[in-house]
């Protein structure tokens, strides 16, 4: 089978169409699974009591948060390098998402914080490089939406975004440093071994389920954005809108 | 291509950027009175005590510097776009990053080493003396290039885009977060006796990625804005 067919949009459009309800089935059902065990399933924590349960969003959202932009550089390198506008699509079509998984690793890290902590917000080495993996995201998206020409918006972010690649460990290692001079490590979230099974294997599928989800909509995305770029073509399958659109000119 | 021709391109890029910047001497100076008056502006704001001011000192200071790199980076490369300057430097056979680090280095001489030089002076407004203020002076001397190579790739990004000004900030900021804490962390180590010679070496590591990766990027972006 000829796979890289499948690298022109007018191809891609109807096979990301037929793979949208499989990865977002998938994905709600092991969401299920993985809230249920979670909330029920595993044991309470003698320590944090329930309000460690939000770690079962919290800890897959920061993780996508972080794969996500990752996988964003990959696609604007690929595209770069093979000058395939698919690539770029791809990379546009993920930011989003990594944002706002970003932005909801920041909100319930801030939940479990203020029970735990005792305050919504420390300057901690983790909190902190999200924060500016969050920056890093609007900086790709702000320089897409400011320039006109697609093709330069294309490979512009592209550009802004492999820089953010290599500067986010950067980063992250920077403000551990920082955070280590000022105060002691009066705050740990690495519990990984001593984890009960049952509470790993619930994070674990919860991964797995926003793995599943931010492809859906990321192919979803892509969707809109090649008919949106490509200004209302004449495929096989048409979506009801597109299909009143072109008969309305 | 030989290597002599390659120097002569870089050295003419720097007198050309030089020469410029002695003929509109007001331009250089915006920056250092930018960074003065901001460091001036956080006594009045958070009170006369000299153990605060010793304490967020460090960090005033670096922020300070930062934003005057950050506001004087539309000079790097707009004038050359404007007037097609920078199309020449593309079709010359010399590389593109070469060139480009001959730039961001006029550039860092016009605005950077001034807040080098003028550091020791906003260093003792802080309270900082001997040795923490040895280290300010270092830290700036080694984290001020690596400011200027690391926003010359966000000022070649925005060439000719609307509201690049703002958009540059946004992109660049967060880029500035390591030398930052590295920079203001040296002078804080120091303060605190633990010495700064390991956020100085981190310094100077940034500064060499930075040399190594930064114009290369830098000139990748500067081909898609006048592609």
């Amino acid at each position: 089978m000829n796979w890289s067919k499948y690298s022109a949009p007018q191809a891609f459009y109807p096979l990301a169409g037929r793979l949208i309800p499989w990865f977002a089935v998938v994905a709600v059902a092991l969401m299920g699974v993985g809230l249920y065990m979670g909330f029920f399933v595993a044991p309470t924590d003698f320590q944090q009591g329930e309000s460690y349960r939000i770690i079962f969003v919290h800890v897959p959202a920061a993780w996508m948060s972080m794969f996500l932009y990752v996988v964003m550089a990959i696609w604007a390198g690929v595209g770069m390098g093979l000058n395939a506008r698919l690539s770029f699509m791809m990379a546009q079509a993920i930011a989003p998402t990594g944002a706002m998984f970003t932005f909801l690793a920041l909100l319930t890290g801030a939940m479990w914080g203020k029970p735990t902590w005792g305050a919504w917000w420390v300057w901690d080495a983790r909190l902190t490089s999200e924060l500016i993996l969050l920056f890093q995201y609007a900086g790709v998206m702000l320089l897409r939406t400011s320039i006109d020409d697609m093709r330069r918006a294309d490979r512009s972010s592209a550009v802004f975004s492999l820089v953010g690649v290599v500067n986010v460990p950067i980063i992250y290692f920077s403000v551990q440093w920082w955070n280590t001079l000022h105060q002691g490590a009066s705050v740990s979230m690495s519990t990984g071994s001593k984890m009960a099974a049952t509470m790993l294997m619930a994070m674990l599928i919860m991964t797995v389920a926003f793995w599943f989800y931010s492809i859906a909509v990321i192919l979803a995305r892509v969707r809109c954005i090649v008919v949106e770029r490509d200004s209302l073509p004449v495929w096989d399958e048409k979506p009801a809108v597109i299909q009143e659109a072109v008969e309305a000119r | 291509m030989n290597r002599s021709s390659m120097w002569e391109a870089v050295s003419g890029i720097v007198k050309r950027d030089l020469l410029l910047a002695m003929r509109r001497r007001s331009d250089a100076a915006m920056s250092v009175f930018f960074l003065v008056i901001v460091a001036s502006l956080f006594p009045l704001g958070v009170g006369p005590e000299p153990a605060v001011l010793r304490t967020i000192g460090p960090g005033v200071l670096w922020v300070a510097a930062l934003l005057a790199c950050l506001l004087s980076l539309s000079r790097v490369f707009t004038a050359d776009y404007v007037d097609g300057a920078l199309e020449q430097m593309v079709l010359v056979p010399q590389p593109l990053a070469v060139l480009v680090a001959g730039k961001v280095f006029a550039h860092w001489l016009i605005s950077g080493l001034p807040v080098v030089l003028l550091s020791p002076l906003l260093g003792l407004q802080f309270g900082l003396d001997g040795a923490p203020l040895g280290v300010l002076v270092l830290s700036l001397l080694l984290g001020t290039p690596t400011l200027s190579m690391i926003g010359a790739i966000g000022a070649a990004l925005v060439l000719g885009v609307r509201g690049s000004g703002l958009l540059v900030a946004l992109l660049v900021l967060p880029l500035y977060v390591p030398v930052l804490s590295f920079g203001a962390g040296a002078v804080t180590g120091s303060m605190a006796g633990i010495g700064g010679e390991a956020n100085l070496s981190l310094l100077g590591a940034s500064l060499v990625l930075s040399l190594f990766l930064a114009p290369w990027a830098t000139a990748a972006a500067i081909r898609i804005a006048l592609e």
